[in-house]
Order: C-alpha cells, then structure tokens, then sequence
C-alpha cells in the first residue's frame, strides 16, 4: 500500500500531524522509535496546554487574551522569538481544544499545587501520557499505521523535495513527510559538545541529567542540518532546563523529581555559598532558570537548605531529604566544607530582619527580605534556625532542547531560505522559532498542537494535490 | 510506628534487593512518587486523599487501599508505570494491601486464613453445602427425583422437600453469623481509618455523598464519566454496567426473599408465590440481572489487563463470580422446574449455593463493598475539612 504521509516521531506533534493528515483523507504511517510501552516522547511527561482565551472556557477561569499572552512569551524569550509564529501559535491555542477532545483528549481543572495556571494552562486529564494513549488510539481508528521500534536514521531528497526515509536497511517512500521526531537533549555526547568545556576545566553537560524519553537523540536534526545543510535556527545550549534532584534517574525521571523548597531556604554551591536570589519569584515562575544557574556552579550541583518551619508548604519530594539537627551536622552529611557552610548560613540568618518575621506568608510576595545581604533574597527571607534542617542536592535537568529547523506558518522545512513542497517540521525540531529561550508553563505542547497540525494539513494536501483549507494555517 | 533503625535497616535490606517490601510498604513507596507528581488527580477519591498527606502510615494505607475500585486509569496514564524503573502500578499495589486487610479485619481472626486460598474456601464451602442439601434430601424422602412430599404428587411446593422450619433453623444462624462477622470486620477497620481521616463524626451530607458514590460507581467511570479500562488503554462502562447488575440483581434477590418471609409470618403466605406476586417478581427479575452480571463480570476478568491488580487474588474474585452466578442460575433453574420432578433435585442445588455464599460472605470478595463503602465514607467527611496541607503554589 502507498502512503501519502509518512510522520516521524511518535509524540504530541506527530499524532497531531498524523490525525490531521488521516482526517484529511491521507493514508498515512507512523514510525516510532521507542517501543510502544514507551511510545509518546516527552509528551508522555507533559500535564497542560497555554491557552488564550478571552472568557472563561470550561476549565479555564477568566481570560488570557491574545496580547497578554504574547507579553508573556516575549518576557521569557528575552525577544527571542518571531512574532508571527508565536501569535500563530497563541491563536491557534484558543481553537485547538474541541479538536483534540474529539481525539479523545479530556480535560480537568488545575492540579493542586498549580492553581497558579488556573488562568493560564487546560490540564490533561491523567495528563500527557493519558494524551498520547488517546491520540494514538484514535489515530489508529482513523486508519493510521503505527510502527514502533522504527528509529529513522536519514531520510533522501531530491531538489529539496522528501523522497525516503531510512530505517535501518529498509528503504520507506511516500508522497509527504512531517519530521516530529524531537530535540537532541537525549544525546549526551551532542550535549557535551554543544556545552563544551568550561573556566574549572569541567564538562558541565557530563552531569546534567534528561527529564524525557531516552529516544531523542536529533539523529535527523543533525543530519538534516549537517548533510542536506537545512536552515537551522538556535543555540544548542538553550533548552528548557530545570534545577531537579540530583538523585533523580537519568532518563524519564519527569515532573516528581522537581525540587520546590528552594524559595523557602537558601541554595548554595559546592563551596558552600549562595549565589542567586531565592526569593525573586514564586517558584513556578523560576524554576526553569535555576536549571542553568546550577549548570554555572562547580560541579554542575547546588543544594537546598530548609529548616523544619518549610515542611509541608512545598510540594513533597520524591526523595527523602539528608536530615540533620544542626546546622553544621547537616553540612557535613551534605560533604560540604563546615565553616563556609555556616559563615554563608549565619551570614543569611543575620541578614533576615527579624521585624520581618510576623509578616512571612508563603502564599504572597511577601517582601521579607534580606538586608545587607550578596544576593539579596527579595521575598519569604526568614532565618533557618528550627531543627530538624533538610538537604537536597540539585542538578540541571534538561527538558528539551531549542536547536531546531527553521520555519515558517506553513511548517515547511527550508533549504537556502526557500520552503520544500513536501517536507515539514513539528514538535521540539522548531520549537526554537518560538522559543529562542527561556520558557513558560505549557507552551510547549501549544507548540506541538498547532504546529503538528499545520504540518499535517499541509503534508496532506500536498500529497493529495489540495489546497490546504483556508483558515487552518 | 517502627523506630528509626529498624527503617533504616528496612531500607538499607530494600536497596540491597534482599527483601521484598511489604505491600503497605510498596503504597507508601509508590505515593511518595505520586504525591510528588499529581497527575492523576481528577480520576478518583485517592489522589485528592493522597495530597491531604504527607506521608503514608499503615492506616493511611488501609483506607486508601479500599478507596481503590481498581479501574486502571491512572496505570495506564502513568509515566512512571513499568516499564519505568519506578515500577509504579496503584492498581496493584493497592489490591495487595486490600487483599491483606480483608484477611487482617475479619473476625474471628483466625477465620481471615481463609482468604489466603479463597478459591478452596469457596470450594469447599460449596461443595459442603450442595453435600448437605442432598444427604439431606435424600434421608428425609429417599430420592430427589419425582414424587415429592406428604401429598406424593409430582411437584409442589419445595416446603414438601424440607420443611420451612428446617430451612430457617439452618439459614437463620448461618446468616446471622455472617452479618456479626462482617460487622465485627467493620467496626475494627473502622476505629483504625477515623482517627486518619480527621477523627470527625459522619454528618448527613457525607453519608449522601459516600451514598451516591456506592450506588452509582462514581469511581468506576475514570473520571470523565467514559468508563474504567479493562483489557487495555481503552475506556469502557462494561464494568460497571455489569457491576450494576450484579449489585442490583444481589438486592432484588434479596429483598425477594426478605418479603417472601414477612409474606410468610406477617400474612401467613407460605410461598411457592405465583409469577405476578411481588416476592416473584422480584427473584425473578433479579435472577435475571445477577446472571447477566455475573457473567459479564467473568468475562471481563477472564480479559483484565495482566497488570491490573493483584494476579494471586484472581482465584477470590472468579470463585465469587462464579458462586454469585450459580446461585442466580440454580434460582431461576429452580423457578422453571416448578411442579417438574426435578424440583427437589434443583432445591438441593439452590440451597446449596446460597448456604454456601452465606457462609463465605465475611471471607470472601463480599467484603469489597463493605470496606469500600466505609473508605468512601470516610472520604466524605475528610474532604470536607480544609486540607492539613498548605502548598505555598496554591
């Protein structure tokens, strides 16, 4: 049997591109690397969407506007960004769900401990891996061949036009292809490489630690930039990277291994010293800084320190914390140097103004802070002083990275800036047209939404000899 | 509560692989990991009861083990499901404890033995009762075949096999030990999940809901209200449709006999009924409900996912399938042998199947909807009450 549209990848963005192509009348195959009980790419790890919205939406409260959004996106990007896309992507949030509910997609209110994306975010029921079971049940109702265990190694072109793919030794044509197969972060030696060797003389990218799936390893990101020299765009240290516990697998380890106390303690380095403000933010807006703020310290490891007054007002670790009843106890289970430990913690308890006290409130931006203090911590500072005190050591974990092809709003890969009739990119391999850095909650499936599913309306109509239907891209 | 180096050898015996944690032990691993995740909070009663804590005690444990219908959603939903080397499977986890406090709560203590091999229990059970319903027959009237009774006519009531007084001093005891057993069960369960879940006294509104929850299967329908999962990620209401018919088929049986004996005592109507007087209806339509029940309820477990809960408690299950089924099966064969000569053969059988589930109700799968009820109870009024623990996100 011939096939219209071939899609590579098995996550979010494939499926999407896969059920829009099948929807469109395609016959359409999808190959998987992983097997299928690991099938789905990081989008088995994922819980919500962004999504604008100008009223409340079932589970969405209030309004997310087009432009609020767009503000947003524009502050974690630092300007990194294209605007057109990103507003395409916005948009494309405000009218994505019914589809994907007919896919089987259902939706909950916000999970506790993230009522601060109540707004924001539409939650997956059972979340991201629940997503993809629903996607891929569908897509095999609508007819769509799955193959898992079929990693793609290169693909042929023709005057910039898809031809084959390879798998292995065997040769696979079609009319269209849709490349979703993910980012590099999987690929610990292109890491290590991209990251190089830093002033310690250290290779940082040896102890960073991978959030998602072990099968991205951007096999076809780097040949498609390397050998059919495909316009790239990013940095290949940018990536959505988190400060996760050190302890934490070194793949597939997800959402758990998150370590949300840091705003209520001091985090310092091997040295022993604190060098960032835990207290800038509420904690879901920093997270995904501290992931290079730890990748910047020697050793790549940091450690947060809280004291028993923090207990139960973060969401619990996965794993216990070192436990200790003093402080200089506490700094010798964690191996750290004794007296440093205990100059950077008294310093900090000094530095806590004690009229500041009564005013402590988790749940605000409390303005107790630090005073006389390098860095400053700007909210929730209260000294650490009540025992039993906690350790957890951090590392950078690394989500996804931003290294991608370039595009443009009808997901056309491109060749010296001139868009191919039938090869198109989704997912994490163009995230980075959208997101050159930084990161905020859930914009990365709104992403692969809109995006797998331009690529493939379009891959359909290409192979099928339609105009794309106006309105979707 | 175990001291500190007893963990801490537990736990150093554990990361060794020496030993197996126990299975209280394996849900307080597994929700560590769910409590730090969340996912799976919109399926069921569990994850909401799991973020009111922050760890995971043996009572904690027993409660929310039989807040777990075992529908499979958040399995299949879980990305640190196997083959994760978090190995976290809820479903099982919680079935293996639920399986423990069956055997720990049932009174007489030494009487939980009998779920360790419930498959022979039941057996046994049966195969005892059927034994004593056809000796007995057979001494009081010498066959089981034709002529039946003081008036020799081929037929006629089954009180012509065994006396009604007979039945009841057999049935009565029976019955009532069952209920004294399961009630001594529950109270003891009791007194260990309320000091957990706030200690605060049932309110009205609480009984409603936990009420609705039973009587419904809220749990049963993932969440979204398309259905739990059976043989693989796919939804389904098949279970608890067949749940359904089972439960209300039991009650129709059940309320048929309780008014055939008021119609007895009360209005001095000794049965056998005809097909339009209410005991009838009753039996037969539940009969009816209870066969189909049971025999979807087989047949979906026959297709359970392998990773669903706890495979050493299937025989538990199927023999209570299979018992529900043959008494439904022998009632309604019963029915229809009416004034036939097999009429006391299918009485022994019957009775047999009943005296059989009788006796094994306090040490088989009924106890299912005991504790799970009083879980659900519990939840009810522990939802209620602001949650202990205040996350600085929220």
């Amino acid at each position: 049997m011939g096939t219209d549209v071939l899609v590579i990848g098995g996550g979010n963005a494939a499926l999407c591109a896969a059920l829009m192509a099948a929807e469109a009348g395609a016959s359409v195959l999808l190959l998987e690397a992983a097997p299928r009980e690991l099938r789905g790419g990081n989008s088995a790890h994922t819980r919500n969407l962004r999504c604008m919205h100008d009223a409340p939406q079932d589970v969405l409260v209030d309004a997310y506007p087009e432009e609020e959004y767009w503000q947003d996106l524009l502050k974690v990007t630092g300007g990194r960004t294209s605007e057109p896309l990103a507003r395409l992507v916005i948009r494309a949030s405000s009218t994505c769900r019914g589809w994907m509910q007919q896919h089987g997609v259902r939706f909950q209110p916000p999970l506790s401990g993230a009522l601060h994306v109540a707004r924001t975010n539409a939650f997956f029921m059972g979340g991201g891996k629940a997503l993809v079971n629903a996607y891929f049940r569908s897509a095999e109702r609508l007819g769509v061949r799955v193959r898992y265990q079929a990693p793609v190694q290169r693909i042929e072109l023709q005057d910039g036009r898809f031809v084959a793919a390879w798998v292995g030794g065997e040769r696979i044509t079609a009319k269209t292809c849709v490349l979703a197969a993910g980012g590099f972060e999987s690929n610990r030696e292109w890491l290590r490489e991209a990251w190089g060797r830093n002033e310690r003389g250290e290779w940082p990218a040896d102890n960073f630690l991978i959030r998602g799936t072990r099968f991205n390893q951007g096999t076809l990101l780097r040949h498609l930039i390397e050998e059919h020299r495909a316009d790239a765009i990013g940095d290949p240290t940018q990536a959505h990277m988190v400060a996760i516990d050190a302890r934490a697998p070194l793949y597939d380890g997800g959402i758990c291994t998150r370590i949300d106390c840091v705003s209520l303690g001091v985090v310092v380095n091997r040295e022993a010293r604190r060098f960032y403000d835990e207290g800038e933010d509420f904690w879901p807006k920093r997270y995904a800084i501290w992931g290079r703020l730890v990748a910047q310290q020697p050793g790549q490891t940091a450690w947060s320190v809280i004291d028993a007054k923090a207990v139960g007002r973060f969401m619990p670790p996965v794993f216990p914390g070192v436990v200790a009843d003093s402080l200089p106890e506490l700094a010798r289970r964690l191996g750290l140097d004794e007296t440093a430990f205990m100059q950077t913690l008294n310093d900090y308890n000094r530095a806590c103004r004690s009229d500041h006290a009564g005013h402590f409130d988790h749940t605000v931006l409390d303005d107790c802070r630090t005073e006389g203090l390098a860095p400053v911590k700007s909210h929730w500072a209260r000294p650490i002083d009540t025992a039993p005190f906690y350790g957890y050591a951090l590392r950078p974990g690394v989500t996804f990275t931003y290294l991608g092809l370039r595009t443009d709003e009808t997901a056309a890969v491109r060749f010296g800036d001139q868009p191919s009739a039938n090869l198109f990119v989704a997912g994490e391999m163009m995230a980075g047209n959208v997101l050159g850095q930084g990161y905020t909650a859930g914009v990365g499936m709104s992403i692969g939404t809109a995006f797998g599913r331009i690529a493939g309306a379009r891959a359909a109509a290409a192979a099928l000899g339609r105009e794309v239907r106006h309105g979707l891209a | 509560m175990a001291s500190l180096d007893v963990l801490v050898q537990e736990a150093r015996a554990l990361a060794d692989g020496q030993v197996m944690p126990s299975p209280e032990g394996e849900v307080a691993r597994v929700l560590q990991i769910c409590n730090a995740c969340r996912y799976c909070e919109g399926f069921c009663a569990i994850f909401p009861a799991m973020t009111r804590r922050l760890e995971f005690h043996r009572a904690d444990v027993h409660y929310l083990a039989n807040l777990c219908h075992n529908c499979g959603a958040c399995l299949h939903a879980c990305q640190y499901a196997p083959p994760h080397e978090f190995q976290v499977n809820v479903p099982r986890a919680m079935a293996e404890v639920r399986g423990r406090t069956y055997a720990e709560y049932a009174w007489p203590a030494p009487l939980g033995r009998l779920y360790q091999r419930n498959g022979l229990t039941l057996s046994v059970a049966l195969a005892a009762a059927l034994a004593l319903f056809l000796v007995l027959a057979v001494a009081l009237r010498g066959t089981l075949w034709g002529a039946t009774g003081t008036t020799g006519a081929v037929g006629g009531s089954f009180y012509d096999v065994f006396p009604h007084n007979l039945l009841v001093s057999l049935f009565a005891p029976v019955f009532g030990f069952a209920v004294l057993a399961l009630a001594m069960g529950l109270r003891r369960f009791w007194s260990d999940v309320t000091p957990v879940t706030s200690g605060q006294p049932v309110s009205a509104p609480a009984s409603a809901e936990a009420a609705g929850h039973v009587l419904t299967l809220t749990y049963l329908d993932g969440g979204h209200g398309e259905g739990c999962h059976n043989a693989d990620d796919a939804w389904t209401l098949a279970r608890r449709r067949f749940h359904h018919l089972t439960f209300y088929g039991f009650l129709l049986c059940f309320a048929a006999t309780a008014v055939g004996t008021l119609a007895h005592y009360l209005l001095g109507w000794p049965a056998p009924y005809p097909l339009w007087s209410l005991p009838k209806l009753l039996g037969v339509a539940g009969g009816v409900s209870l066969l189909i029940g049971t025999t979807g309820l087989g047949w979906l477990n026959l297709r359970r996912h392998p990773l669903h809960g706890a495979p050493a408690q299937r025989p538990m299950d199927r023999c209570f399938i299979a018992l529900l089924w043959l008494t439904s099966a022998s009632g309604l064969a019963l029915w229809l042998a009416a004034g036939s000569a097999a009429l006391p053969l299918w009485l022994c059988l019957h009775l047999g199947c009943v005296m059989a589930l009788f006796a094994t109700l306090p040490y088989g799968k009924f106890a299912h909807g005991i504790y799970r009820t009083a879980a659900l109870l519990r939840h009810a009024v522990e939802k209620r009450l602001p949650n202990p623990v205040g996350l600085g996100a929220d």
